[in-house]
């Protein structure tokens, strides 16, 4: 059994982990509500994007001439996927639930025999996958430095993606990322961002005719990398939230456990404390009962 | 009958500017500018860099944007734009700051045509402000 100073030594530890963990969870709340802001306020941007080029793509009369990032470069053999991590760890299962969607996509890809290549943002992401998938990282992105999450950073990561397109490296184009929820639920998401999916319901409700300046393949074409950065940019927004409410989430359940640590600790600390006292009193009564 | 429609300006960050109460906007879209009032056709259409003009009955409001889609239907005109700044917020060492970057940008070589026509544009913009 372990002794009396070790034990007091313990339930120290213990209660200087839960101080930290509590200020996590302090701090994580305080962005949670910044990012869960930012994230909201993005919203309406991606989402008007959005309405605007499935107005344009559905108007397009002439598919066969249409941009290359909304059809398709017509094959489907090489894939690229974008996994958006996290920078910092102790965020739950954060991270290793995107790794997890992530994964599942690549058995399927390579399956197929098809060619993965993969593009990971955010340090996490890398290190949870280089063991495995080493060979198939042809680059790895990290935001480290910028302390908010702006446009200027998803454009990079935008123009990346668009640059290796026309290289033709690959043909379509997938990321992945945490969608938030609320603060206990974040869904992993996996969106092909090339080509573009358009949904065909929407497409039906929206054949007004528009008036276009300039040409409208012209507007699509410009559009369309936008779209890109734009989308991954939500990504970002949406990750950064869901990672701050998994974070407050882990940390608060970190802060609870260590806490009935502390108190079986207490507890085991005063019975053997109580054990050493009965054991002396024994001790004198039975040397004073021999004299 | 009222003369009144919405506007919204969104920049990837918030929504930046929203108003039900507005009877006329000027935008520089890409062929030149262009005024829009309540009833105008659905269009889509790009801005290049210049003032975007937002009058109310009461007030009239301007805007610097440098890129920008613009979307009006049924009333509603939305103009999405990744840089957009207000012009009351706009001072001289501001504007100086702006077309400093812009000549750099102007001075490498390895941009497009339609991309050193752009910023040429936004400097002309730019320096015209400072004179007023």
């Amino acid at each position: 059994m372990a002794s009396l100073d070790d034990l007091k030594k313990r339930i120290s530890s213990v209660k200087s982990t839960q101080k930290i963990t509590k200020a996590m969870k302090m701090v994580a709340a305080a962005k949670l509500r910044r990012a869960q802001e930012n994230a909201e306020k993005g919203r309406p941007y991606s989402e008007k994007m959005n309405n605007i080029i499935l107005n344009l793509s559905s108007g397009i009369s002439d598919k066969e001439n249409a941009p290359k990032l909304l059809t398709g470069t017509g094959e489907e053999k090489t894939h690229l996927c974008v996994v958006m991590t996290s920078d910092r760890g102790l965020c739950g299962g954060f991270n290793t639930n995107i790794i997890k969607k992530a994964k599942q996509y690549f058995q399927k890809i390579l399956k197929e025999n098809k060619i993965l290549k993969i593009i990971t943002v955010g340090s996490k992401g890398y290190d949870q996958l280089k063991r495995q998938y080493k060979e198939n990282i042809i680059e790895k992105i990290s935001f480290k430095d910028s302390k908010n999450i702006n446009y200027f950073d998803a454009d990079k990561v935008g123009k990346i993606i668009i640059d290796r397109f026309e290289k033709k490296e690959f043909d379509v184009c997938t990321i992945f990322y945490n969608q938030f929820k609320n603060v206990i639920t974040q869904i992993p998401q996996e969106q092909q961002i090339i080509p573009l999916k358009t949904n065909e319901e929407k497409e039906a409700s929206s054949n007004d005719s528009y008036e276009f300046e300039p040409e409208e393949d012209e507007i699509l074409s410009n559009l369309l990398p936008k779209n890109i950065s734009t989308q991954i940019f939500k990504a970002m927004l949406e990750n950064s939230a869901s990672e701050q409410g998994s974070r407050m989430s882990a940390m608060d359940n970190a802060t609870r456990n260590a806490g009935e640590m502390v108190d079986k600790l207490t507890i085991q600390y005063n019975r053997s404390r109580q054990a050493a006292i009965t054991k002396e009193l024994i001790e004198i009564i039975s040397g004073a009962e021999s004299l | 009958m009222s003369e009144e429609f919405k506007v919204e300006i969104v920049n990837p960050e918030k929504s930046f500017l929203s108003k039900e109460n507005v009877t006329e906007v000027v935008v520089p879209a890409f062929e030149g500018e262009m005024g829009i009032l309540k009833d105008h056709i659905s269009i889509i259409s790009f801005l290049k860099p210049g003032i975007i003009k937002v009058y109310s009955k009461s007030e009239e409001n301007k805007y610097f944007v440098e890129d920008g889609i613009l979307e009006f239907k049924d009333n509603n005109l939305s103009i999405l734009t990744s840089s957009i700044y207000n012009m009351s917020d706009l001072d001289r060492n501001k504007i100086d700051q702006i077309v400093k970057d812009a000549e750099k940008e102007s001075s490498t070589d390895n941009i497009d045509d339609q991309k050193r026509y752009l910023i040429d544009q936004k400097i002309e913009v730019l320096k015209n402000l400072m004179l007023n």
